[in-house]
């Protein structure tokens, strides 16, 4: 009885965890899934998306305040918006996780693309390069540092998101969340909550310290003025 | 479809939602000050320190990987988590989980965009600056911030809408604001309603974004303005 009482007034329950390694292990599988869809969908529509913008300038204004919209609804409604269209299905979460990464990821290649020094395209132009060229060889690999930043953001918020779609039967490790919400006052229900969420930001720091090593090694000329 | 957008127009219409306790201008009160408050905190913890970090340019990958954790809790995750906590704290169930999570939302893009915006001015510049004899305030305000209020006020503008954003998830957890009228909808599956709220912070959030940005132009040096217009101008 003791013991009992003890354990409905903590806070954590082990014995918990221990029992549900499938789960959760299963849970991270899935989350990691709704994840890696969603930034490499965001990236190829936002890589399309940065091309026409700084081949059209014009285009940049209407495309950042399009994905700005979509950025600013919150999750909840639109994942209930595509319910009726697309149901209680994965696609609507996927649906919901690429909007959201599309103005980050967009900002931060035009930006990245905008910031390489004017002198070094004037060289390159200079050197005989057409305009593929300098985009693919000299612009985008300059670009990369800014834009692996926005990756590092667009799948860090992507992880945490991936929590929310719990309310549409997706969700990851929202799962424990949700159901943790739902046993808020039982240990059993806390337990899921810290369980949700320490698993969820182990994962958001494994894949940006992830993104991080992709970068020290595609970008070794920033690494060296870095050290500098 | 036609249909529906007419009932959404017709709820829109309808007096009894606007007032009262429940209604959109008390929910909208709501919304604005739990933003207001959770951003202004957010700014006070982390721009003081970005600044100086910056300025010395001391710990940055250490610092900005530490606040990234912050970054990496989802504030879905936080809100709910505060919800136990709180109430164990005495601080009940709504605002105080709501603002905390609030909290740690803005604290982290506020805090790396200061730190990489000082950081990041031009070493020749602070150099030279050092050279013609400013000392080491001098050097942070009359150099580095101007040259970095760009992007420290992008950070902020970003943040603030966020925050409003998401301030829709306090309602999951007690709170009122705009996001009630999303949660009530869920459960008692009225489209309208959950349309109707997603309008309201859709709109509310639009409405900062160009409060904020029109505030930057008139705020940020005008030599640095061609610039930062080309990578901000978000909703022209």
């Amino acid at each position: 009885m003791i013991h009992v009482a003890q354990a409905s007034e903590g806070f954590f329950s082990w014995d918990w965890v221990v029992n549900h390694l499938d789960d959760i292990w299963a849970r991270t599988v899935e989350h990691l899934m709704l994840t890696a869809i969603a930034v490499a969908v965001g990236m190829l529509i936002s890589l399309a998306l940065s091309v026409v913008a700084l081949r059209y300038r014009w285009t940049y204004s209407p495309i950042t305040w399009f994905t700005g919209i979509l950025y600013t609804i919150p999750s909840l409604a639109l994942f209930a918006f595509l319910v009726p269209i697309t149901g209680l299905s994965v696609l609507t979460a996927e649906i919901g996780l690429v909007s959201y990464t599309l103005l980050i990821l967009i900002r931060n290649t035009v930006a990245g693309i905008d910031g390489v020094p004017e002198a070094t395209v004037e060289s390159a132009r200079g050197m005989g390069y057409t305009n593929r060229g300098l985009f693919f060889s000299v612009e985008l690999p300059l670009a990369l540092p800014v834009i692996i930043a926005g990756i590092r953001i667009a799948a860090v918020t992507t992880i945490g998101l991936v929590t929310v779609t719990a309310l549409i039967g997706q969700g990851g490790l929202g799962f424990f969340i949700l159901r943790g919400l739902n046993l808020f006052y039982s240990p059993i229900g806390t337990t899921q909550i810290v369980v949700g969420t320490v698993v969820s930001v182990a994962l958001a720091v494994a894949v940006d310290l992830t993104l991080v090593g992709i970068q020290h090694v595609a970008t070794p000329w920033s690494r060296r003025r870095a050290a500098a | 479809m036609i249909e529906f957008l007419g009932d959404v127009l017709a709820w829109f219409g309808d007096p009894d939602n606007w007032i009262g306790p429940s209604g959109i201008l008390n929910r909208l009160r709501e919304h604005v000050q739990l933003t207001a408050a959770a951003t202004v905190a957010a700014a006070i913890l982390a721009i003081p320190p970005a600044l100086w970090l910056g300025h010395r340019r001391i710990g940055g990958t250490f610092v900005v990987a530490v606040v990234n954790i912050g970054r990496a809790i989802p504030s879905f995750a936080i809100v709910v988590l505060f919800l136990p906590i709180s109430i164990r704290l005495g601080l009940g169930i709504g605002f105080w989980p709501t603002f905390l999570a609030l909290l740690f939302l803005a604290v982290p893009p506020m805090f790396t965009n200061t730190y990489t915006g000082v950081a990041g001015v031009d070493p020749d510049l602070v150099e030279a600056s050092r050279g013609m004899g400013m000392t080491d305030r001098e050097v942070l305000t009359k150099v580095e911030l101007p040259m970095a209020s760009p992007v420290i006020l992008a950070a902020v503008r970003v943040a603030t809408v966020q925050v409003a954003a998401t301030a829709t998830l306090g309602a999951l957890v007690g709170w009122g604001g705009l996001g009630r009228f999303i949660v009530d909808g869920f459960s008692v599956r009225d489209n309208v309603l959950v349309f109707a709220g997603a309008i309201l912070v859709a709109g509310l959030a639009i409405f900062l974004e160009v409060l904020l940005g029109w505030v930057e132009r008139r705020v940020v040096p005008t030599t640095l303005q061609s610039r930062s217009d080309v990578v901000e101008s978000v909703v022209a």
